[in-house]
């Protein structure tokens, strides 16, 4: 049991932070300036987006409507162009708020570094004393598995064990918000499930709340509690769909009949969707 | 030792065993080529009478401070280009043909400016080495993962943070490219430079060893140089290959 308290001690709102919303958007848009003789760019919104604290939510949407956008503007990663995102009640500026972490979709690794200094890297401006540094990173690597490769580098680990790295890095500051950005994306379909079971094991026991974009309808019907179904460019929700899981659950939900009734009406919100993004890009 | 390292002994052993037969035998004149031990005899003599330690030094010194100065100069401009496009894309053609201009016509200018003394040497150097460090430099930057920056962002690091914690830990590998690069073109514009223009150092030395048909002393020196520069070069070598097994080429 110690090992989840080490980690859901992130997951507690802070004092005096009751509420149910984690994170909100509101009329929140994004235009890319004008550039190099290209037109400004409307990329996203408006749009408007509560998460309900210790929720498992997903985004799917065609490709380019977004989804990653939006998750750079709730991390602080990017300013909205109009609207306003809140994390905890307060305003995200231009910075990451202390309680946000990020696992993008690509190989975030740091390769000059072993796995446990990668995943103490989280920690370097904490300030917390050596002995707690040192007995988060051995239970966050232990948690992702990587016990035994604590010493290796990065280029001694395969894509699926890299990005647990990463999850890992991420995990030590305890998120009470972990933003994934198609973090399987580049992963084998097997790995893929095997990594969704690990994220459905690591979301219960931080009782974090996660937000999930990804392009794979299958994923985001097996892993979350609700799935935004985004629009095509600029990005908007058109439908928020309640999958009704348990909490406890892991891949096996798939043989469920209820798993092919979520994904097979996420297709049908999104087919009409992609193919007219897909047209837009051929008329251009 | 590794295979392939038995196979690069094998390789130099052959040819030196090659030319000490050649030279012995005498299918190469003495007066053009003398057998490698007699080189080798030669060279510690250098050493052991000590009558060209000034020579040594003054080149080691010269080789040394146009590094220092070609890492400094080109990281710092590689980094100056880097944070301004619009100047890098103005410069980029003048880099890509720099090593067609050769730097030996301006000695004399350098005499001009710097006075006879080692500087203008030091300036060649430094002028052969300098391009390399800032072309490296950029290729580091460019190829930096934008993910790492997002990390830095994530994990709130401040600007000094970022840059040593992950922007030079990045690049370091195409840094360090830079200044391997940079000892050896150091090494080719002191001695060069010597060879053709000073009044001291090793390259002069050899230049006044062969006007005067010494061969013993010309050859002595040439084998000192060449075991000065294989040993600053290979260990750079093996340290880089231990950076890069780290990395796994990535």
């Amino acid at each position: 049991m110690t090992a989840v308290k080490n980690l859901r001690a992130a997951a507690e709102p802070p004092p005096g932070e009751a509420s149910d919303v984690q994170a909100a958007v509101r009329g929140v848009t994004r235009v890319y300036p004008a550039a190099a003789g290209r037109p400004p760019l409307h990329a996203l919104g408006p749009l408007d987006l509560d998460l309900r604290r210790g929720e498992f939510f997903s985004v799917v949407g065609p490709s380019g409507c977004g989804k990653s956008t939006l998750l750079d503007l709730i991390a602080g990663l990017a300013p909205a162009s109009e609207g306003e995102v809140s994390f905890e009640g307060r305003p995200v500026g231009r910075e990451v708020p202390e309680g946000v972490g990020v696992v993008f979709q690509e190989d975030a690794s740091f390769p000059w570094l072993t796995v446990r200094d990668n995943v103490a890297f989280g920690l370097r401006r904490s300030g917390l004393p050596k002995a707690e540094v040192a007995e988060r990173v051995d239970h966050a690597v232990g948690f992702m598995g990587l016990a035994a490769f604590a010493e290796a580098y990065p280029a001694q680990l395969s894509g699926g064990m890299r990005q647990r790295v990463c999850i890992a890095r991420t995990l030590v500051t305890r998120p009470r918000l972990l933003l994934l950005d198609e973090p399987f994306g580049a992963l084998d379909q097997q790995t893929r499930l095997l990594m969704g079971d690990e994220l459905l094991r690591l979301w219960r026991e931080t009782g974090a709340t996660v937000m999930l974009i990804t392009h794979a309808l299958d994923e985001a019907a097996m892993l979350s509690d609700r799935v935004g179904v985004m629009s095509r460019r600029p990005g908007r929700f058109i439908e928020i769909l309640e999958t009704g899981w348990a909490r406890e659950r892991d891949s096996r939900v798939v043989s469920d009949e209820r798993f092919g009734r979520i994904t097979a009406r996420l297709w049908s919100l999104l087919r009409e969707e992609s193919l007219a993004s897909i047209e837009a890009g051929r008329s251009k | 030792m590794s295979r392939v390292g038995l196979i690069r002994l094998a390789v130099v052993v052959a040819f030196v065993a090659l030319l000490e037969l050649a030279t012995r035998a005498g299918w190469i004149s003495s007066y053009s080529l003398i057998p490698p031990s007699q080189m080798a005899v030669a060279a510690v003599q250098i050493l052991l009478a000590g009558r060209m330690l000034d020579d040594i030094l003054l080149t080691l010194q010269n080789v040394a401070a146009a590094f220092v100065l070609a890492v400094v100069v080109g990281f710092f401009g590689g980094v100056l280009l880097h944070q301004a496009p619009r100047l890098r894309r103005a410069v980029d053609p003048l880099l890509a043909s720099y090593y067609a201009v050769p730097v030996f016509i301006f000695y004399p200018l350098m005499i001009v400016i710097f006075g006879l003394n080692a500087w203008p040497l030091i300036i060649i150097g430094f002028l052969f080495a300098v391009a390399a460090m800032v072309v490296n430099t950029l290729d580091g930057f460019d190829r930096i993962p934008r993910v790492f920056f997002k990390v830095a962002r994530v994990q709130r690091l401040s600007w000094t943070a970022e840059v040593f914690q992950v922007t030079l830990p990045a690049a370091a590998p195409y840094l360090f490219n830079g200044a391997k690069l940079c000892v050896a073109y150091a090494f080719i514009g002191v001695i060069a430079g010597e060879f053709i223009l000073a009044g001291a150092g090793m390259g002069y030395e050899i230049a006044f060893a062969y006007n005067n048909f010494d061969n013993r002393t010309m050859y002595g020196l040439m084998l000192l140089l060449l075991v000065f520069v294989t040993t600053v070069n290979m260990s750079l070598y093996a340290w880089e290959q231990r950076l890069q097994r780290r990395r796994g080429g990535r």
